[in-house]
């Protein structure tokens, strides 16, 4: 089990995955803004999302983990 | 009856085959080499003089006492040598242990040669500690000497296995550590010992092992794959490097980049979307000249040195591809080491800047965010090599200051066509000068229409050919003609004199 935690804080600008979906490693699954910048988050493994969250617009602080992977 | 030439074959046999035949048999199934086989790799056609070899060669079971001291040839450039015996009583610092690593740090200093560090050691002789320990020549002695040398011959250190306890601040003083993957580690207390005395759990490899130290801690720089890889890094490095201060570093045969992208096509003209900032410098320098240092750690900043048409560079860049390139707390540490690295050893900078500041909010706050920043600017401010400053897309807020901004007296602040300088963003700007005025806007299309013609009107102000006609910034050039320039300053900048002002030293931000 992967968790993908938000390596800064920020506003979850796009979620790319929903529950349940595969991922491979290195797939952009998550968006967050920050600094006015656009972030993009990659899955560490490949997997499937077990749980996601946090949804579109939520504040996020550095190391909470937004998505589940196994 | 045994000539003397005999005996004195038979004391060497004995001394350099190392510690006993079980430690030697440790050392193949951690796949690690032993003490001496390193030096043969190590050095030019693996020949080295070495000094007090025969230390404790009355005592049983002690074989020069545990550290090979050698001098020899890397790359044809004369270099001293410390090196652990981990089949001597697991490499521990015994009194003439510790006096031979300060008479080789005495040699390299008289020498004025780089001195490398082949680190395997579990720490202090326990048994020797009052010989070794406390007094003018104990150990404390060692990182006296490695403070003194620093900055006036390179220190590099290779970690091989374990560096404990009190040893551990070898790596730390040195001005680069390799450390061998699965091998190498670095703790002040063993995981027995924090079990004991603090109660916790832990592994050696989650507390101390290369690659915590690599990624997390940041007291690695290089991460090797294995013993060679290790011994070849520090190879390379060295071949950046003059043998000290005073020297100039070596210049090579130019290369041409890699063939790729050029840097038009690579470089998004949406300031909000990122790139891969390694695509960028490998083409603006010489093909497999970047050696880079504390790659995994702290990546939304790159560091690391290169050649550009056979010229030694150490480059700074932002990475907007991680964290949208955003300043932390340990980045502005890793660019403080790097940059003091590159000035002591007259190496120049160049700053490759993409960066939208330093971060905000409460938890970087707490960290210190303002003091690692001050590091930073301290570093880049006091560095009087030949320094660079290239604005590749947007330099906002202190993040201009750190990339080397105009104020900090770069030889040229060079922006390509694609460069935004500003005290923050377009949007951030509008949201904050107008947060009233936006707010009493009910309609939703008049207030969107409001923002678009603010912002027009603020990159208008802080169009790049503004920021040139007012003597801002130096020269704007094609990102096709970047590398040709870089190549043509560094060549004019090399006579570069900047005179200290007299003073003790200044009181740095820590």
């Amino acid at each position: 089990m992967v968790e993908l935690k938000a390596q800064m804080a920020g506003i979850v600008y796009e979620l790319l995955v929903k529950e349940g979906q595969q991922v491979t490693a290195g797939q952009t699954v998550i968006i967050i803004e920050s600094m006015k910048m656009e972030i993009p988050f990659e899955a560490e493994a490949d997997g499937t999302v077990i749980k996601i969250n946090v949804a579109e617009g939520d504040f996020v602080n550095e190391e909470d983990v937004l998505i589940t992977i196994a | 009856m045994k000539t003397y030439n005999e005996k004195l074959a038979e004391k060497i046999e004995k001394i350099t085959a190392g510690g006993q035949k079980k430690y030697h048999e440790k050392l193949r199934e951690a796949n690690k080499l032993f003490v001496r086989d390193r030096l043969l790799i190590l050095f030019d056609n693996g020949e080295y003089e070495e000094d007090g070899r025969f230390a404790n060669c009355v005592e049983k079971d002690l074989p020069a006492d545990g550290v090979v001291t050698a001098i020899g040839k890397i790359n044809n450039q004369t270099v001293c040598v410390m090196a652990n015996d981990s089949t001597v009583k697991a490499g521990t610092w015994g009194a003439r242990t510790v006096e031979k690593i300060i008479r080789i740090q005495e040699t390299a200093e008289k020498l004025q040669v780089p001195l490398l560090y082949l680190v395997d050691s579990a720490g202090a002789r326990i048994t020797d500690q009052l010989e070794m320990f406390p007094g003018r020549r104990g150990a404390g002695r060692i990182f006296h000497n490695q403070v003194k040398l620093s900055g006036m011959i390179p220190q590099i250190c290779i970690l091989f296995g374990p560096s404990a306890a009190g040893g551990a601040y070898i790596p730390a003083f040195c001005d680069i550590v390799i450390m061998v993957e699965g091998n190498a580690s670095m703790y002040l207390g063993s995981p027995r010992m924090a079990e004991k005395v603090i109660g916790e759990k832990v592994s050696l490899e989650e507390m101390g092992g290369a690659k915590m130290h690599c990624t997390i801690s940041g007291c690695g720089d290089v991460l090797a794959q294995n013993e060679q890889q290790a011994i070849e890094y520090a190879k390379k490095y060295l071949g950046y490097f003059g043998a000290n201060f005073q020297k100039l570093p070596n210049k090579e045969t130019p290369k041409m980049p890699i063939p790729g992208r050029s840097l038009e096509e690579i470089i998004p003209e949406n300031q909000n979307v990122p790139f891969d900032m390694y695509e960028l410098i490998h083409q603006l320098i010489d093909e497999e000249s970047f050696f880079e240092i504390k790659k995994l750690f702290a990546p939304e900043l790159i560091t690391g040195l290169a050649r550009i048409n056979g010229q030694v560079v150490g480059i700074v860049a932002n990475q907007p591809k991680v964290k949208g390139g955003v300043l932390f707390v340990d980045s502005s540490d890793k660019a403080a080491k790097f940059i003091q690295l590159c000035d002591a050893y007259s190496i120049p900078l160049l700053f490759l800047a993409d960066v939208p500041g330093f971060m905000i909010g409460t938890m970087v706050e707490k960290a210190g965010i303002i003091r690692h920043g001050a590091k930073f600017i301290s570093a880049m401010s006091s560095a009087t090599v030949p320094k660079i400053s290239v604005i590749i897309r947007k330099a906002y807020g202190a993040g201009l200051y750190a990339m080397c901004g105009p104020a900090f007296e770069p030889d040229v602040c060079i922006a390509l066509p694609t460069a935004q300088i500003a005290v923050m963003g377009p949007e951030a700007a509008i949201n904050a000068v107008y947060s009233n005025k936006l707010a009493e806007i009910n309609d939703n299309k008049e207030r969107m229409n409001f923002v678009k013609d603010k912002i027009d009107q603020y990159k208008e102000e802080i169009d790049i050919y503004k920021l040139a006609s007012q003597l801002v910034i130096d020269e704007i050039v094609s990102p096709s003609n970047l590398r040709t320039t870089l190549a043509q300053r560094l060549l004019h900048y090399s006579s570069k004199q900047i005179s200290l002002p007299y003073r003790k030293h200044p009181v740095y931000p820590v």
